[in-house]
């Protein structure tokens, strides 16, 4: 008797919904609907908008280095050079930082006394704080002047590799340069991420390891990197959309040239958001749209980035 | 080759607090020594003094001293790594590493003392811990699966098989069975049964039942009173303990009348 009396004031309950919980439902839906919203927004602005200068283009857009698209009258411009560069200089700071990163989480969370840990987690909260174009500025006025002379003695001892061969710019502003202040400011976000992964290591894990005389590196290995490994990655992909869309920071420090140069030393490159930013002020003509075609490309980069890390942290589930 | 146990005058601290309180026993190679008694009465604090697990949580300290054959434990020059693989340890709650395949996980702890192992003394010592913990006849098609798709008390014996692969001296267990249903604690009682022949084991239980079937030795822990240390009240031979108990305290206790 008592089991039909709740099965009836279950379903009296599911006809009568609440409207807190009607109105609760509708914005979260609405909340998910307006984020699908947004980005199918943005991506048919940049398809919309570039589709003018890119009828007209006169090169291939995605293999042509030039970029002459100020003008009405057959632009020829491409991004290859652009996406290249890119690529690169985020690729340079994801290389640098998540090494690092991981490093320092590490330490946080199992090696640094209790107080030293905060204070360091802390610290590095801090670093994501600052603004991209103070980076920017250390990075021109304080960063580049002290790296010329270590990328002098880089390619005298290492010039034999081809990433590090000379001349060597003298100014310091070179991808290197690029590349280490974005891994600076990539670091913390990573490094937030690989710390919170590593805190949520279930206890039992880690002494089943110490268990079996695992010194504390071994417990690490054994336990916490493989636990933490789909948070590192996730954190290290977040970095490197971070670091492929930073604009001011690279626009300031890299003195652009557009070709695609594997030279890490001499003076090149460029990256898409720092020339959209450079460019902007004084396009004209097919200008405009043209940039907008180089942000279509952005925009694809950083989701394609986003769906291969989604894939690479979904892979072994079955293992996690 | 199992060991003995000899531990005196023990007392564990967490900081300031005493946890438990001056603890003395002989614990015999191959042999079973059951820890019962009610919850928070310090026997599983004082079984994880008995291979330096207690010192993973911070501020948690011994005085006393643990001799494994002659060996003592604390000594300066000990290295808590290295007394973990002579005095293997099973958790309350199975806890195979989840991104390991069965075959990694009961490897895993003989790897990190044989870095270059060749793939055929691999398998060798996987099989040979598998039938050890009674569960080869069950995985032996499946060794490449996650250790977490097994069933609990599958999980619970690959535990065991992955702590015996470092064929350690001595098997820790801290209330084995209290996540298991009644066949899988069967299972793993048959299975203590059988590793009693190589290996020392130290149980911890909250089933009084299980103490009797299982174990040779039983031992009693009671709390002086609350907020005062754990102590060990009584320890002698399962038989004795259960039927003719020396202190009222035991009697109590396994008639029921409290705990």
């Amino acid at each position: 008797m008592t089991t039909t009396d709740l099965s009836t004031t279950g379903r009296a309950q599911r006809q009568r919904r609440r409207l807190g919980d009607v109105l609760f439902a509708a914005g979260a839906q609405g909340s998910g609907i307006l984020i699908l919203a947004i980005l199918a927004g943005v991506a048919a602005f940049l398809i919309l908008q570039s589709f003018d200068s890119l009828a007209a283009n006169q090169a291939n857009f995605l293999t042509s280095s030039e970029w002459d698209a100020n003008t009405r009258e057959e632009p020829s411009f491409g991004v290859a050079a652009l996406a290249f560069g890119t690529v690169l200089a985020a690729a340079i700071a994801l290389v640098l930082a998540t090494p690092v990163a991981i490093g320092i989480a590490l330490f946080i969370v199992f090696y640094a006394p209790r107080r030293i840990a905060a204070i360091l987690g802390y610290l590095v909260d801090l670093l994501a704080a600052i603004p991209s174009v103070v980076y920017g500025l250390w990075g021109i006025g304080w960063l580049v002047v002290q790296l010329a002379p270590f990328y002098a003695w880089l390619e005298t001892y290492f010039g034999w590799i081809p990433l590090f061969a000379g001349p060597v710019s003298t100014t310091g502003r070179t991808m290197l340069s690029a590349g280490i202040v974005l891994a600076v400011m990539i670091l913390p976000i990573i490094t937030a991420m690989t710390r919170d992964v590593f805190l949520q290591v279930p206890q039992s894990h880690r002494e089943a390891a110490l268990a079996l005389g695992a010194t504390r590196w071994e417990m690490i290995r054994m336990a916490v990197l493989p636990f933490g490994r789909p948070g590192i990655i996730g954190g290290a992909m977040l970095g490197l959309g971070r670091a492929l869309g930073e604009t001011m920071a690279v626009a300031m420090i890299l003195s652009p040239s557009l070709v695609i140069s594997w030279f890490l030393l001499q003076s090149g490159n460029q990256t898409i958001a720092a020339h959209i930013a450079l460019q902007y002020p004084e396009a004209t003509g097919y200008g405009v749209s043209a940039l907008i075609a180089a942000g279509l490309v952005l925009f694809a980069i950083t989701l394609a980035v986003n769906m291969v890390a989604r894939f690479v942290v979904s892979r072994r589930k079955e293992f996690a | 080759m199992a060991k003995r146990i000899d531990v005196s005058g023990l007392h564990v601290y967490y900081g300031d607090f005493l946890a438990v309180e001056d603890v003395s026993m002989t614990i015999e190679p191959r042999s079973v020594t059951a820890f019962i008694g009610s919850s928070g009465c310090g026997k599983s604090t004082f079984l994880r003094t008995l291979n330096r697990m207690h010192e993973v949580t911070p501020g948690a300290r011994v005085e006393g001293k643990v001799l494994l054959d002659d060996q003592d434990i604390y000594a300066p020059d000990v290295d808590p790594v290295e007394v973990r693989r002579e005095v293997g340890m099973v958790f309350q709650r199975p806890n195979p590493f989840p991104t390991m395949s069965i075959y990694d996980n009961v490897i895993a702890g003989y790897k990190l003392n044989n870095r270059r192992l060749r793939k055929s003394e691999a398998d060798e010592i996987v099989e040979r811990s598998l039938r050890g913990a009674n569960l080869w006849e069950e995985v032996k098609d499946r060794l490449d699966r996650p250790g977490a798709s097994l069933s609990g008390g599958q999980q619970q014996r690959l535990c065991i098989a992955r702590a015996i692969a470092v064929e350690p001296s001595v098997l820790l267990m801290d209330e084995p069975c209290s996540a298991l249903d009644p066949i899988s604690t069967l299972a793993i009682e048959d299975l203590i049964s059988q590793l009693k022949e190589n290996y020392t084991i130290v149980i911890v239980t909250h089933n009084m039942q299980q103490a009797a079937r299982v174990s040779d030795v039983t031992a009693f822990f009671n709390l002086a009173g609350t907020g005062k240390p754990g102590k060990l009240i009584e320890i002698g031979e399962t038989n004795k303990i259960f039927t003719k108990p020396e202190k009222k305290e035991t009697e109590n206790y396994i008639t029921g009348r409290f705990g």
